[in-house]
């Protein structure tokens, strides 16, 4: 008896998929995990040998980078709450309104909120960085005074306990085109019929918005939540182009991407340590692996099991 | 009938209310989100001292300068790094689109040993951002010859949009009637014709899947900077920030290269637009 051949045809659709994702994406991913466990030799640097778990040690202890790696998970989780209590709610808010049934040129709207979202760090860090909060061109300063508010004027980026919330929303300001389409695409899902209904009864705009659209957007909260969370324990672009690659002032700004880069590759005076590097990509893997664990177990199965 | 229309006058009035107060938040979201940038185009066509005396206005004959977008163009290959990222994008995108649709549509149409494995397997990049694998992506483009070519670049955005347009575009091939593909099958037609037939019905979905890809891509700074950051195969994003770098006191080359920069992406997304909002709405991005 002969095992019956795979159809060439399903291969010929899958391989190219399949080998350039496994060798361009899985393959560096499991190869750099196993380069955090390699060192330089001492006597001959060309040669990385076996150490085991020695750089998180050393990541964990050194005086050289136990202080960094903490400052970035921790500036990594002020800037994701910032995300999670500034785009996402008001993300939410836009996407609510965008898609109301009063709502005038949507079109236009929604291009205008999504505008941020499509242009390039590099053009998002200057226009905050370098114009509007600019002490040179005194944007900021100027709105600040029309509105009678001149005592905020103050060097948002410049000084270490206003900078990282500043870049923080900066980001939201680019970004939140994403929960607002993403919200709008499944707030346009919910049936007219239903919030009739709920019209009908009494249902005020803020219960049908409670009770009613809420409860059936809950799986997009889920993916808005772990996409920001993916997104932001792996932002670099940002800080990189406002605060250069030492994320200052004073590493304020440093975050595990900026961490990564600098360890990684090096800047200015520091050489580059690619197995250090890994290491803390390591770190970083094992956090997102974490927040996406904690969504498809904790979140996405208990909705499941509402559904049905 | 008098406490009628007493009702629905005041309803009128706080529909109109309604319709003020949420059109009155629109707007003013949509400024803060458009005022930056049309405050870089205006700056970008005056001359470097209209610039600081008065920021708001727009250029006026006297103000009126292109000195800026002369020094992008005569002073900078700026020229040379916008072809780079059309073609890495465009490239990629067609990349993602061939090889993408297809996987999607061997997942969705036959049943084979492995297909739920496999499918979860190229599923993981979903979340799993490539970056974390820089160390040794960086050292196999080495060994490989593509460090500071466009090929490098190509291949490693393939892989990046990979999974998520897969996942996305076999939900959508799902949905297409089994009896449109039978007809075809019991009229003689290959499995790779019967691939072909299927891709224009799902137009939307890889309409929001270029979109989703193409922003990334165009906009991305950090392979540039770690796998191709030699001069013959910048991107525009890196040459932007590089330019910054140099030009740091010439405003009006700076706002011009930013205002070139951000010009094709939109004209991508408003092409593109419609078929993005189908898609998204017809659960293009259900997980």
């Amino acid at each position: 008896m002969t095992r019956k051949r795979f159809p060439t045809h399903i291969i010929v659709f899958l391989a190219p998929a399949v080998i350039i994702y496994t060798v361009f994406m899985i393959y560096p991913l499991i190869d750099s995990l196993r380069l955090s466990l390699y060192a330089p030799s001492a006597e001959n640097p060309q040669v990385e040998e076996f150490v085991g778990f020695k750089n998180y040690e050393t990541l964990f202890t050194d005086p050289n980078y136990a202080p960094r790696l903490q400052g970035a998970v921790k500036n990594n989780f002020i800037f994701f709450a910032v995300h999670m209590l500034v785009q996402n709610p008001v993300g939410l808010l836009l996407a609510t309104l965008l898609t109301s049934q009063l709502t005038r040129w949507r079109g236009v709207f929604r291009t205008a909120l999504f505008l941020p979202t499509m242009l390039s760090f590099v053009l998002v860090g200057f226009i905050w960085g370098n114009i509007i909060l600019s002490p040179l061109w005194g944007i900021a300063d100027d709105f600040f005074r029309t509105i009678g508010l001149g005592d905020l004027i103050q060097p948002w980026l410049g000084k270490p306990e206003t900078a990282l919330i500043t870049l923080s929303l900066v980001s939201v300001w680019q970004f939140i085109g994403i929960p607002m389409m993403l919200f709008s695409a499944a707030l346009i899902g919910i049936s007219d019929e239903l919030i009739e209904a709920a019209r009908v009864d009494g249902a005020t705009a803020w219960g049908v918005f409670w009770y009613i659209k809420f409860p059936l957007i809950l799986p997009t909260v889920g993916i808005v939540t772990i996409l920001t969370f993916v997104g932001n324990f792996n932002a670099f672009d940002l800080i990189y182009t406002v605060q250069g690659g030492l994320a200052g002032p004073n590493f304020a700004t440093d975050i595990l991407g900026t961490f990564f880069y600098r360890t990684f590759f090096g800047f200015q005076l520091q050489a580059g340590n690619p197995t250090m590097g890994a290491t803390i990509a390591g770190v970083m893997f094992l956090i997102i692996l974490t927040g996406v664990l904690v969504y498809l177990v904790g979140f996405q199965r208990r909705l499941t099991r509402v559904e049905y | 009938m008098t406490t009628i229309s007493a009702h629905t006058r005041i309803g009128s009035i706080n529909r109109t209310l309604q319709f003020l107060l949420l059109h009155g938040i629109l707007l003013a979201y949509s400024v803060l989100t458009i005022y930056p940038i049309v405050l870089v185009l205006i700056n970008s066509f005056k001359s470097r001292q209209a610039i600081f005396r008065n920021p708001y206005a727009l250029p006026t004959p006297e103000t009126f300068s292109t000195v800026g977008y002369d020094t992008v163009f005569n002073r900078a290959a700026f020229p040379s790094y916008f072809v780079n990222s059309l073609i890495v994008t465009v490239v990629t995108l067609l990349l993602i689109f061939i090889i993408g649709s297809m996987a999607s549509f061997a997942l969705s149409e036959y049943r084979f040993r492995g297909n739920t494995l496999l499918g979860l397997y190229l599923s993981i990049g979903i979340m799993i951002p490539i970056r974390l694998g820089t160390v040794s992506l960086l050292r196999m483009l080495v060994s490989l010859g593509l460090t500071n070519t466009l090929a490098g670049l190509i291949l490693v955005y393939t892989a990046q949009g990979l999974p998520l347009t897969i996942f996305v575009a076999s939900q959508f091939m799902r949905d297409v009637p089994r009896d449109l593909k039978d007809a075809a099958r019991v009229d003689g037609a290959s499995e790779y014709r019967i691939y072909w037939l299927i891709l224009p019905l799902v137009r939307p979905a890889l309409a929001t899947i270029l979109v989703f890809n193409m922003i990334p891509v165009w906009n991305d700074l950090w392979f540039p900077l770690i796998i191709a950051p030699a001069e013959n195969v910048k991107t525009v994003t890196l040459g932007a920030q590089v330019f910054m770098g140099q030009f740091v006191n010439d405003y009006g080359a700076v706002l011009a290269s930013l205002s070139l920069a951000m010009i094709p992406i939109i004209i991508l997304y408003i092409l593109f637009s419609r078929q993005l909002i189908r898609g998204l709405t017809s659960g293009a991005v259900k997980f």
